[in-house]
């Protein structure tokens, strides 16, 4: 029982009663719980752990209390403030994660709408083709040589053993420069050369040389004359890689143009074989083509090299297995088995007197081939007109390497 | 040259088995190119037979003339009766020979015969044209045979109608594979067996009696042979042998004569010519044309002689173009049966040429006249000098049995001697050439084999046939070995190639221009360099122009277009019109570039000087040839139209214009490593008053900014297309070298901003520049943020907002240092371009 003035107990004390805590601390705990978003967390955080929550003000009551009763019931409201903090916080970070992905959600979108808000530029293919074939060789060691366009006569024939009577020089084939102060009219070709005065005789005279337009200066018709200007440039040996445009007077259609591409490449040192020029050769495709790939010679002729040969190279697509095998055609190759590149052949000695270079010394080899046709069957091109019309979609997809 | 297999066995016993293709990879390993193999009377089956015309009924009933046949073709048809045929040929008559199919026969083609109702009659076969048995195009009328052929016989033997025909592209170096004798001569070099040479025939003596020559011009006509036939039956008709094999060498039978002429030549190689002696007029002379001498060909041309060409004249004038075609005045004439009389009429007197001719004199001739002839294309490539004899004797054995002709005993020859060619080579020659050891009996084995004499040891001496005019040097023998012992036996090594130094500072500059462009959203065109020069006065370029210095061209693909680029712009733009008819432009803008060259005259070139290729010309001479070539330089071009940034669902495009060309040629310097100096410019196709003028240093290297709207309506171009076009080369000289890194400082960076007033007409990049001179080393950028006109600023003038940054290397910069920086800046702006600080 108990008596009115009795000694001051503080567990009498209403907020702190043991119960009391408890509950306060209960209530706080489910208001965290139930706190949907930051903004209620915020409310339940001010009513609940807030300055005049009810765990707030029952701590305030401790101060009172005689010593012997403040550690219990610090340690009551201590451990209930604790709980009710650990929830905010845990609660907290939920919400905020909640938010956080909410708002990821939020920003969805849809990533298949066209991004091409920078179209791509492009090189053509058959700049890049034409360089994949220069590093060929320029990690073999051979050097590339340019050269001009127009060129000498001296240097485009006369050095390379194309007498002036060969039907190379003749304007059929070749474009020549009309020599600056030459008649300009349709007249022009005969009446401004004094060899082609034949009435009956109107086009110009092949075998006078330069006499076509007088000027001695072509369109180049390969890139051989490059050929000739660096054995005259550099030291021996000479190993040059020579790409370019070339000139021929074809009309364009799908499988020809007059201006195309050429890459040639000269090797002129002691005791080189045509078996070099054989493993340059297979070198080369089995670069650019993959291993397994290599090359075959047939005779030929030209003026420049002797011997001189006809280079082909497996077919790489179906290696040689549609032929004769009419199941499985090969469209690249015709069922051939093998496609055909270009010329080569070992350097004509006459070509390296006339560049001052001691035939009984030296020899060379050479060859030579169009980068169009190589383009037309390595990519797949169908027309040739496709490489020379400029349109962005052919050349678009070839990028910036080949 | 076409080679018939069956003709080709007469010289070589091949195995009996050897199809066309298994000779056609014999000799294409042996350098002959044979582009096809022809097989005659595929798929043919009897019967196939001679028949005779018995009667003849005319049907009239149909819109061409119907003919129904009785024919005898013996006891071919089983019966022995008569076949009724129905013909639409009307080229024959009663008693004429002719070829009959018979129902169960299959034509080439897969074509099957059998007897079937047409024109109203049974039709049991049919009587055959050339063209039907596969003899080549001749559709006018169905054969009519020599009459000496009894109706049954098979003709498929007598007409040789299976064969198969090689077809070889005979190259500039192998005259002598343009026959037979040649090919025959490959052949048997290929399957190691013995030639029966058809070149080697007796012929008899030259002596005093024979037709007069006189050849005037030893040079070009190195031996003449005449000989004469008389007695020559003018109804004597090649029989059909000769005729098939000249069909199948693809010539025409024409008459006996020529056909003769023309069979020795496919079978020696040697172009030959008949004369009716009775047409020549005195003796026969071998001269140079006078010039503007006139004679007529045998096709009925009128010509003007020029004074190179070779004729073969009598007293009459010119009777030939030596060894090109013959006159129409002295041919011999074709035989031509008198209707009244039934009597034949024709050249009962032939002289007969075999000459030799110098191959540079006729090809000039044959070009010159825009002639040529199976005569002409043998003597470009060159003809055996010594089978010129056996081809006379051959061509009056055939005249004789034939033609029943009389050979005369004169026998003309005249002959300027030249000496046995020989060539020296080491033994091991061809070794050292292919890289091979094929050691020296091969050698010497194979040079005998292609008809050479050789003699000594490790020195060989030898002496090359008369057929190979090509053989000169000593790899023309290498080759001979090499190619016969099969370039597909050469080994493949490689060379020990000296280390290189990779690709030069210019060649990497040209890919990396490339690959920023590109990268920046060009994509490259190559275009054709030929151009119309008004196209240069459609872009508004002066009169005295440099690239008015155009290089013409002789003979131009089209006359429209004479001239060679001197700017990269009218290909480029000409393709972005392409692309912009082709609707490419809808997908967005368009952006083009090209690297290329451009020809200029210099206007200061020399003339060529012959030069020789006996030895190395001489520095002058070199230089003297570089200086007489058009300037080529290296330029690069962007044209751009359209949206340079397309617009889309994130908004709107952003049109190309002015700016992205002048930022195209900053792309370009930036890559070559030279600062572009921009200036306000005028220039040709460009908008004047949106034109840069690029300078690097004080030389003029481009243009760039918005075309001229006037040039781009003449050359059908979308307005605001924009351009640039800059001279690479004049861009890759001017090149600082490698980067210097710069310092770069840790210290904080001071910004200020300042907005600077000026004229409308005072250039941005003056402004700037003026800023940074001012501004001392503390300046780390200028940035233009801003350009603003207005009333606020006044008419006539601009505001310009500029961020200078500055930054010391040292130390922390005070403000107070940042600002008299800043203060320095303006200072010089507004001393230099007369600019007033805003809100100053």
């Amino acid at each position: 029982m108990s008596a009115p003035n009795k000694s001051y107990d503080p567990v009498e004390v209403e907020a702190l009663k043991p119960e009391n805590v408890d509950l306060a601390r209960d209530e706080a705990l489910t208001a965290v719980a139930a706190a949907a978003d930051l903004e209620a967390l915020r409310a339940v955080k001010i009513a609940h752990a807030g300055d005049r929550s009810p765990l707030a003000l029952a701590n305030r009551e401790i101060g009172a209390l005689p010593p012997q009763a403040k550690a219990e019931a610090g340690k009551r409201v201590g451990q209930a403030r604790g709980a009710v903090k650990q929830a905010l916080a845990t609660r907290q970070q939920e919400l905020e994660a909640e938010r956080d992905e909410r708002v990821l959600v939020e920003e969805t979108v849809d990533v298949t709408l066209p991004a091409d808000r920078a179209p791509a530029g492009a090189r053509h293919p058959l700049t890049t083709l034409s360089e994949r074939i220069e590093d060929v060789f320029v990690a073999m060691g051979y050097e590339v040589a340019e050269g001009p366009e127009a060129e000498a006569e001296w240097f485009n024939f006369d050095a390379l053993n194309i007498h002036a009577d060969h039907p190379a020089r003749s304007p059929q084939d070749t474009f020549f420069v009309r020599a600056p102060g030459a008649v300009r009219e349709h007249d022009g070709a005969a009446a401004a050369t004094p060899a082609a005065t034949a009435p009956d005789a109107g086009a110009p005279q092949p075998g006078s040389g330069s006499a076509a337009g007088d000027s001695g200066i072509v369109l180049r018709t390969h890139t051989s004359p490059v050929q000739i200007r660096s054995l005259l440039a550099r030291e021996l040996p000479v190993y040059v890689i020579c790409p370019g445009r070339v000139f021929r007077t074809d009309e364009l259609d799908a499988t020809h143009t007059p201006v195309f591409t050429q890459v040639e490449l000269l090797a002129v040192d002691e005791g080189l074989t045509m078996a070099d020029l054989k493993g340059t050769l297979d070198h080369m495709v089995q670069s650019l083509f993959g291993p397994g790939m290599r090359t075959r010679l047939r005779p030929d002729h030209f003026p420049f090299t002797e011997p001189s040969a006809e280079m082909d190279m497996v077919c790489y697509v179906c290696h040689g297995d549609s032929v004769g095998n009419p199941e499985r055609p090969c469209r690249t190759c015709s069922s051939e088995g093998w496609i055909e590149l270009g010329g080569c052949g070992m350097v004509n000695p006459r070509v390296l007197v006339a560049c001052g270079v001691d035939p009984e010394r030296y020899s060379g080899f050479a060859f030579g081939f169009g980068i169009e046709r190589m383009l037309m069957f390595r990519h797949n091109v169908e027309d040739m007109r496709d490489m020379v019309e400029g349109d962005v979609r052919f050349t678009r997809p070839f990028g910036m390497e080949i | 040259m076409r080679a018939p297999l069956s003709w080709l066995r007469e010289y070589v016993d091949l195995p009996a088995g050897e199809t066309g293709r298994d000779v056609a990879a014999r000799l294409t390993d042996a350098g002959l190119e044979v582009e096809t193999v022809e097989q005659l009377g595929e798929g043919l089956r009897g019967p196939l037979v001679v028949g005779e015309v018995l009667a003849i009924e005319e049907l009239t009933d149909f819109k061409k003339p119907i003919r129904y046949c009785e024919l005898d073709v013996g006891e071919a048809n089983g019966t022995g009766e008569r076949q009724r045929v129905i013909c639409g040929a009307t080229n024959f008559e009663v008693g004429d020979k002719i070829v009959a199919v018979l129902p169960g026969a299959v034509l080439p083609g897969g074509f099957e015969i059998s007897a079937r109702k047409t024109y109203g009659r049974v039709s049991e076969g049919m009587i055959c044209s050339a063209a039907e048995l596969g003899m080549g195009e001749d559709h006018s009328g169905i054969i009519v045979l020599p009459p000496e052929h009894a109706p049954g016989t098979d003709a498929v033997e007598l007409l040789e109608l299976v064969d198969e025909v090689l077809d070889i592209a005979v190259n500039p170096d192998r005259g002598y594979c343009l026959s037979m004798r040649g090919i025959a001569r490959e052949t048997a070099i290929a399957y190691g067996l013995p030639l029966r040479d058809p070149a080697l025939i007796d012929a008899p003596t030259p002596n005093e009696h024979g037709y007069p020559v006189e050849v005037l011009d030893p040079k070009a006509c190195d031996r003449f042979t005449a000989r004469t036939v008389t007695g020559v039956r003018p109804e004597a008709r090649s029989p059909l042998w000769l005729q098939r094999r000249l069909q199948k060498g693809g010539m025409r039978p024409v008459s006996l004569p020529v056909d003769i002429t023309n069979y020795v030549m496919l079978e020696l190689g040697a172009p030959l010519h008949a004369y009716d002696r009775h047409r020549l007029v005195g003796p026969i002379t071998v001269r140079r044309a006078e010039s503007g001498e006139r004679m007529t060909t045998l096709e009925g041309v009128e010509r003007t002689l020029h004074a190179e060409d070779l004729v073969i004249a009598d007293a009459s004038g010119p009777i030939g173009l030596a060894g090109v075609m013959g006159g129409a005045h002295s041919e011999v004439v074709d035989p031509v049966r008198d209707p009244e009389t039934g009597e034949w009429h024709g050249s009962t007197e032939i002289v007969v040429e075999a000459a030799h001719f110098d191959a540079v004199t006729i090809a000039r001739s044959a070009r010159r006249h825009r002639m040529s002839s199976e005569a002409s294309k043998r003597w470009e490539r060159g003809v055996d000098p010594a089978a010129a004899a056996a081809a006379a004797q051959r061509t009056v054995d055939l005249l004789v049995l034939l033609a029943g002709a009389r050979a005369e005993a004169g026998v003309t020859e005249v002959v300027t001697p030249g000496g046995p060619r020989t060539i020296r080579i080491g033994a091991d020659h061809p070794d050292r050439v292919a890289g091979v050891a094929y050691g020296k009996d091969t050698v010497v084995r194979r040079l005998q084999q292609v008809g050479c004499d050789v003699y000594g040891q490790d020195e060989l001496t030898v002496t090359v046939p008369s057929w190979r005019p090509d053989l000169t040097d000593p790899n023309d023998l290498a080759e001979e070995v090499i190619r016969l012992e099969g370039y597909g036996n050469l080994p493949a090594t490689l060379p020990r190639v000296p280390e290189g130094r990779g690709l030069t500072e210019r060649q990497r500059t040209h890919r990396r221009v490339g690959r920023a462009l590109a990268g920046a959203g060009y994509v490259e065109a190559l275009n054709y360099p030929f151009l119309a020069e008004s196209v240069l006065d459609q872009l508004r370029l002066p009169g005295d122009d440099p690239c008015r210095r155009t290089v013409t061209l002789v003979n131009p693909l089209s006359d429209e277009e004479p001239a060679l680029r001197p700017l990269l712009l009218p290909g480029l733009l000409a393709a972005l019109r392409r692309n912009e008819n082709r609707g490419s432009q809808s997908q967005g803008g368009l952006a083009l570039f090209e690297t290329g060259l451009v020809f200029r005259r210099t206007g200061t070139e020399p003339g060529i000087e012959p030069l020789s290729v006996n030895a190395r010309p001489t520095e002058q001479a070199i230089a003297a040839l570089d200086a007489a070539l058009p300037e080529q330089p290296r330029h690069v071009a962007v044209v751009l139209s359209g949206d340079r940034e397309p617009a889309g669902w994130w908004g709107r495009g952003r049109p190309a214009d002015w700016a992205d060309a002048v930022e195209a040629a900053r792309t370009v310097a930036a890559e070559v490593g030279v600062a572009l100096t921009v200036s306000q410019g005028r220039y040709g196709p460009w908008h004047p008053g949106r034109c840069a003028r690029l300078t690097v240093g004080e030389e003029l290297v481009g243009f760039a900014g918005e075309l001229h709207p006037g040039v781009l309506k003449t050359l059908g171009l979308p307005a605001r297309t924009s351009a640039m076009e800059l001279d690479l080369d004049a861009l890759t000289e001017a090149a600082a070298g490698p980067v210097r890194a710069p310092r770069v400082s840790g210290y904080p960076v001071a910004t200020q901003d300042v907005a600077l007033v000026v004229e409308e007409s005072v250039p941005a990049a003056g402004v700037a520049e003026a800023l940074r001179a001012g501004a001392g080393e503390l300046l780390e950028s200028v940035r233009l943020f801003d350009v603003f006109t207005g009333e606020q600023v006044g008419a006539g003038r601009k505001s310009l907002a500029y961020a200078l940054r500055f930054r010391a290397p040292d130390r922390t910069l005070t403000a107070e240092e940042a600002s008299a920086a800043r203060d320095q800046a303006v200072a010089a702006a507004v001393g230099r371009t007369g600019a007033e600080l805003r809100g100053a």
